[in-house]
C-alpha cells in the first residue's frame, strides 16, 4: 500500500473548547484508511470501532467540503454512543457501498444518515453495557452506559470504555429493533455547536486536500482539453512542451463520444517533476482541435431562441383549472421574462486527484463528493474490476457541485497506468471555469391575471433550459422532471387556474448541478413575479405572498398531474406544508423590519423557497446611488426540522446568501464559438468582503420534525430577494441575471 | 541556488528562476500549507509574508525571494496562539478551509500595520482574498476581536 508523505494529523481528535486550544489524543493511525484503523482496534459495527486506550474511531462516509459533516455525523453517533467528544477520533471512510450512499450532494447527509447514525451510536452503547454485565455477571438492566464508561448501579463498580473493547467487539450487534435510542432530553450534543474538528488543522496549515497529496516519485500533469464539447485533437507540438525544463511526458488523453457522463475529455497531458513545469509545457503544447458543430454554439443568440420560444405555449406539466380562460377574463393582466445565463462552481479549490496503478489496481485520492461513482466510473474505464479500485476522500476546498463529477479521477488513473508512476492531475482555475459542468443557461416567462379586487385568479408559468440528462444520455432535449421538482411545477400557490409549461432546448456543453441546481433559475423567475404582481395589485409584497401560498394545507403537485420527485423523500413524512413556508416568511420579515420605510434610495426585497425538502425566507436591504448597488444587510429564516449543530446550519446560511449573491451581482459564463469566455476570477468574478454586508443573520426554526437539506436551500431566494430590493430602492426592475450588466455592483 | 529564510531557518532551493514561490514551496518543500486558487494573484489563497508585508506567492518569481524572510502558515505560529488564529477559533470563522490560510495571512499583515481598523479599512485590506465559501462576515467579526488580543498582548 502506498503511504502519504505529508499525512497530516487530521483524523485526531480535538477539543471542542475554545479556550482548552487542541488536546491530541491517540497514536499513530494515518487518517486515510480505515482498513488500517481496524487492524489497531475492536469493530462494533460499520461506523464505529473502540481503542483499548479508549479512543473512539467513528467513520465519516460523507464528504467534507465545508458543511461541517466530519463533525455533524460523528457528533450524532458520540450522543447516543455516550461517547466522550474529546476521546473521538474521526476516520475518513473509502468508498465502499456498505456505507450506503456516499454521494455528498442534494443536501442530503444528515436527512439521510440522522437515524442510521443515532442506531449505530446506540448499538455500540448496548454492546458496551451487555459487555460490562457479562464481566460482572449481574443483569443488563442493572447497569448504565454513559460518559465514556459503564457503571453498575447496584454496587457503584465501573469499567471504561477501553477496558471493554475487546469483549463488546466479539458480542453481535442488536437487533435493529431492540436498539433502545435515547430521549432527547438526554442529548449531550446533538443540537450543540460544537466546534469542527477540522478547524485546529486549518489554523496552522496543516490539512490535506486533494491538491495537496504527494506522493513519493509522484508526476503531476497538466491537461489541455477539447475546449469545444465533441472536438478530438487534431495535432499538437510535443517537442515544444517537452522542451519546458521538469517536463517528462507527454501524453494523448482518449478520444470520446457522447454521451459525455463522467468521462475524461479529450486533450493532450504534460506530465512534469512540479506543477510549474507542467502548466507552463502545456501553454506550449499548441493543440488543435477537430470539428464539431457544437463549435457554433453562442449563448447570447442562444438565450434569445429560448426567450421566443417561452413566449409561447408549451408542454403542459401540471395545471388545474383553465388558466388562459381565466386570463382572457380578468381585469389586470402582467407578463414578464426572466433569464439566468450558464454559471460555474468556482470552488476555491480546483479539482484535483491523485492515482497510482500497481498490479491492475488503482488507488486514488481526490477531494470527490462522490467516492463511489468515482470507484465505478474509473473501474468502467479502465476495464477493471471495481474491488481494484480503492478511493480515499482527501478534504474538499468547497464543491458545490463540481466535485461530484468524477471525470478529474479518470483522469489520473489514466495517466497513473499509461506511465506506470503515481500522477497528480491537477486542474488550473483556467480548467476549472472553461471545464466545468455547467448551471444551464435558461428562460422563464410568467404571467399572471388578476381580478377587480387584486386577487390573482390565473398563473402561467414556462420554462426552458437544456438538460442535465443531456449530460448522461447525449439525447434529452427537454428538462427531466427532476429538474422541475426544483422549484418549478412544485409551486405552492393556492390558485385556481394554473399551467406550469416547459419547452424544448437542446445542450452544447457538459450540464450539471450547480448549488441548488435548477432551484436557482426557478426561485429567481417566481420570487420577481410574485414582487411584480404584489405592485400590480398595490399591496406590499408580504402580503402578496400570503395571498398567493394561500391557506394551511399539504400542497400535492401530484393532484394536478405532475409526478413531484420531492427530493427522493416521500410527500408523507416531507410535505410540501405552507404553514411552515408561511412561518419562515413572517419571521424574517419580523426580525429584519423589511416591512418598515426606508430613506428613498433604500429598499427592501424579500422572497421564500422550499429546497431540499427545507424552508427558506430571505430579506435584502440595498442602497442605490449613482446606479451603484450596495448590499447593507441579509437576513435567512430557514425551517430544516431538526438541527444538529445550529452553527454550522449558520454558517451554511451564510455561505448560500453570499453565494447567492455573487451569482446575482455578477455570476455570468459565456459562449462564443462555442468556447467559454471567461477564464479566471477577473473575468468570472465572485463576491468579495467589500460586496459582503457586515449585517448577514440567520434565524433556525429548529423542531421535532425530520431533518431536511441546509447546504443549498439559502442559496435559491437569494436573487429575487435582491432585484426586488433594487426595484423598492427606486432602482430598475432586473430580470435579466447578473446584475452587473444593468448597473455598477 | 537561491537562500533565504522560511519560517526562521535559512533555506536554499535549487529551482528555475521564474517558478513561482508558490510551487516551491508546494511541490519542491512539500509545504502545502500555502494554496493555490487563481495563479494570477486575484485570490490571495496563496498569502505569505516576505519581510513582514503580504505578498501573492504565486506571483513572486523564486529568484525575488532571494535574501529575504518568508513566513508561512505554518511558521506564523504553530501552536495557534497568534491572535488572527485564537480569534479564528473564537468565531469558528473557516468552512471549506481552503482559503483560510490566506485570509489569516492577510488579516495577520493587516494588524500589523493596523491595531484598530474600521470596518471600511477591513473591507480595503482584505477584498484580494476570495472565500468561495463565504466566512466574510465571520472574518470581519474574527479580525475586530483579534484586534482586541492584540491590544491586551
Ligand atoms: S493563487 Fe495566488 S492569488 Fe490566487
Ligand atoms: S472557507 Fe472555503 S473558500 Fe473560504
Amino acid at each position: 500500500m502506498t503511504q502519504l508523505t505529508n499525512c497530516s494529523r487530521r483524523s485526531f481528535l480535538k477539543g471542542m473548547g475554545v479556550t482548552s486550544g487542541a488536546l491530541v489524543i491517540g497514536a499513530t493511525i494515518p487518517s486515510f484508511s480505515p482498513i488500517m484503523a481496524a487492524a489497531a482496534n475492536y469493530t462494533l459495527n460499520l461506523f464505529v470501532s473502540l481503542d483499548t486506550d479508549g479512543t473512539v474511531n467513528i467513520i465519516c462516509h460523507r464528504s467534507e467540503m465545508g458543511q461541517g459533516i466530519r463533525t455533524g455525523l460523528p457528533q450524532v453517533l458520540a450522543d447516543e454512543m455516550e461517547a466522550d467528544w474529546e476521546r473521538v477520533n474521526i476516520v475518513q471512510g473509502l468508498a465502499n457501498e456498505e456505507y450506503g450512499s456516499q454521494n455528498t450532494d442534494g443536501s442530503r447527509s444528515i436527512r439521510h444518515f440522522y437515524q442510521t447514525m443515532r442506531k449505530m451510536g446506540a448499538s455500540a452503547r448496548a454492546m458496551l453495557a451487555q459487555a460490562a454485565a457479562d464481566q460482572w455477571q449481574v443483569p443488563v438492566s442493572e447497569v448504565v452506559a454513559a460518559a465514556h464508561k459503564v457503571t453498575h448501579k447496584v454496587s457503584g463498580k465501573t469499567m471504561g470504555y477501553g477496558d471493554l473493547a475487546v469483549a463488546a467487539s466479539k458480542l453481535n450487534m442488536p437487533a435493529d429493533d431492540q436498539v433502545k435510542l435515547k430521549d432527547k432530553s438526554e442529548f449531550k450534543y446533538i443540537g450543540k455547536d460544537l466546534t469542527i474538528v477540522d478547524l485546529p488543522d486549518m489554523l496552522v496549515g496543516d490539512t490535506t486536500f486533494g491538491q495537496d497529496v504527494q506522493l513519493p516519485g509522484m508526476l503531476v500533469a497538466s491537461i489541455v482539453r477539447s475546449p469545444v464539447i465533441g472536438a478530438n485533437v487534431k495535432s499538437f507540438d510535443e517537442a515544444a512542451a517537452k522542451s519546458f525544463k521538469g517536463v517528462t511526458q507527454v501524453i494523448k488523453m482518449p478520444e470520446r463520444q457522447f454521451p459525455v457522463g463522467f468521462n475524461s475529455l479529450p486533450g493532450v497531458a504534460v506530465l512534469a517533476k512540479n506543477t510549474w513545469a507542467a502548466q507552463q509545457g502545456a501553454k506550449l503544447l499548441n493543440v488543435q482541435w477537430t470539428d464539431h458543430d457544437n463549435a457554433k454554439h453562442d449563448s447570447s443568440d442562444y438565450l434569445k431562441a429560448l426567450e421566443e420560444k417561452v413566449a409561447g405555449k408549451g408542454k403542459v406539466q401540471r395545471s388545474a383549472g383553465d388558466a388562459y380562460a381565466a386570463l382572457a377574463s380578468s381585469s389586470k393582466t402582467l407578463t414578464a421574462k426572466y433569464t439566468v445565463p450558464y454559471l460555474a462552481h468556482a470552488p476555491m479549490e480546483p479539482p484535483a486527484a491523485t492515482a497510482t496503478f500497481i498490479d491492475g489496481a488503482v488507488e486514488i485520492w481526490a477531494c470527490t463528493q462522490t467516492p463511489q461513482s468515482t470507484q465505478n466510473t474509473v473501474a468502467q474505464v479502465l476495464g477493471i474490476d471495481k474491488s481494484k479500485v480503492k478511493v480515499n476522500v482527501t478534504l474538499l476546498g468547497g464543491g458545490f457541485g463540481r466535485k461530484s463529477k468524477p471525470d478529474f479521477s479518470v483522469e489520473a488513473a489514466l495517466l497513473a497506468r499509461e506511465t506506470g508512476k503515481p500522477v497528480k492531475v491537477v486542474w488550473s482555475r483556467e480548467d476549472d471555469i472553461q471545464q466545468c459542468y455547467f448551471h444551464a443557461i435558461s428562460a422563464q416567462r410568467f404571467e399572471a391575471g388578476l381580478d377587480e379586487n387584486g386577487q390573482v385568479t390565473s398563473w402561467i408559468q414556462r420554462t426552458a433550459f437544456p438538460s442535465i440528462s443531456w449530460t448522461f444520455n447525449g439525447q434529452a432535449d427537454e428538462p427531466s422532471g427532476g429538474e422541475l421538482s426544483l422549484g418549478f411545477a412544485d409551486v405552492p400557490f393556492e390558485v385556481a387556474n394554473l399551467s406550469c409549461e416547459t419547452h424544448k432546448a437542446n445542450a452544447h456543453t457538459r450540464i450539471g448541478w450547480v448549488r441548488s441546481v435548477s432551484n436557482i433559475q426557478h426561485a429567481f423567475a417566481r420570487g420577481s413575479f410574485v414582487d411584480e404582481v404584489a405592485v400590480a395589485a398595490n399591496v406590499a409584497p408580504h402580503k402578496m405572498w400570503h395571498q398567493l401560498i394561500g391557506s394551511d394545507r399539504k400542497v400535492d403537485p401530484k393532484s394536478q398531474g405532475f409526478e413531484f420527485s420531492n427530493y427522493g423523500e416521500s410527500l408523507d413524512t416531507f410535505p410540501i406544508d405552507t404553514k411552515r413556508l408561511k412561518a419562515v416568511l413572517d419571521l424574517v420579515v419580523d426580525k429584519s423590519g423589511a416591512d418598515k420605510a426606508t430613506a428613498e434610495n433604500e429598499g427592501w426585497g424579500i422572497s421564500v423557497h422550499r429546497s431540499f425538502v427545507s424552508y427558506v425566507a430571505v430579506a435584502v436591504k440595498v442602497n442605490i446611488a449613482n446606479n451603484k448597488v450596495t448590499v447593507m444587510e441579509m437576513h435567512s429564516a430557514i425551517d430544516a426540522g431538526t438541527v444538529v449543530n445550529p452553527d454550522r446550519v449558520k454558517s451554511q446560511q451564510e455561505g448560500s446568501m453570499i453565494f447567492g449573491l455573487s451569482l446575482a451581482l455578477m455570476g455570468e459564463i459565456s459562449f462564443k464559438d462555442g468556447r467559454v469566455q471567461q477564464s479566471n476570477y477577473h473575468d468570472y468574478p465572485v463576491a468579495r468582503i467589500n460586496q459582503t454586508p457586515a449585517k448577514i443573520e440567520t434565524y433556525i426554526i429548529s423542531s421535532d420534525a425530520p431533518a431536511g437539506g441546509v447546504g443549498e436551500p439559502g442559496t435559491p431566494p437569494v436573487a429575487a430577494a435582491l432585484t426586488n430590493a433594487i426595484f423598492r430602492a427606486g432602482g430598475q426592475r432586473i430580470r435579466d441575471l447578473p446584475i452587473n450588466k444593468h448597473m455598477q455592483v | 541556488m537561491i537562500n533565504f529564510t522560511l519560517n526562521g531557518k535559512a533555506t536554499s532551493i535549487d529551482a528555475n528562476a521564474s517558478m513561482p514561490l508558490l510551487w516551491v514551496l508546494r511541490d519542491e518543500l512539500q509545504m502545502t500549507g500555502t494554496k493555490y486558487g487563481c495563479g494570477m494573484g486575484l485570490c490571495g489563497a496563496c498569502t505569505v509574508h516576505m519581510d513582514g508585508q503580504p505578498i501573492r506567492a504565486c506571483s513572486m518569481p523564486i529568484s525575488a525571494v532571494a535574501g529575504k524572510a518568508i513566513t508561512t502558515i505554518e511558521g506564523l505560529d504553530p501552536d495557534a496562539n497568534h491572535p488572527v488564529q485564537k480569534a479564528w477559533m473564537e468565531h469558528k470563522v473557516p468552512q471549506c478551509g481552503y482559503c483560510q490560510s490566506g485570509q489569516i495571512m492577510s488579516a495577520a499583515a493587516l494588524l500589523e500595520n493596523n491595531q484598530n481598523p474600521s470596518d471600511e479599512e477591513i473591507d480595503n485590506f482584505m477584498q484580494g482574498n476570495i472565500c468561495r465559501c463565504g466566512t466574510y462576515p465571520r472574518i470581519k467579526a474574527a479580525i475586530k476581536t483579534a484586534a482586541k488580543f492584540v491590544e491586551v498582548k
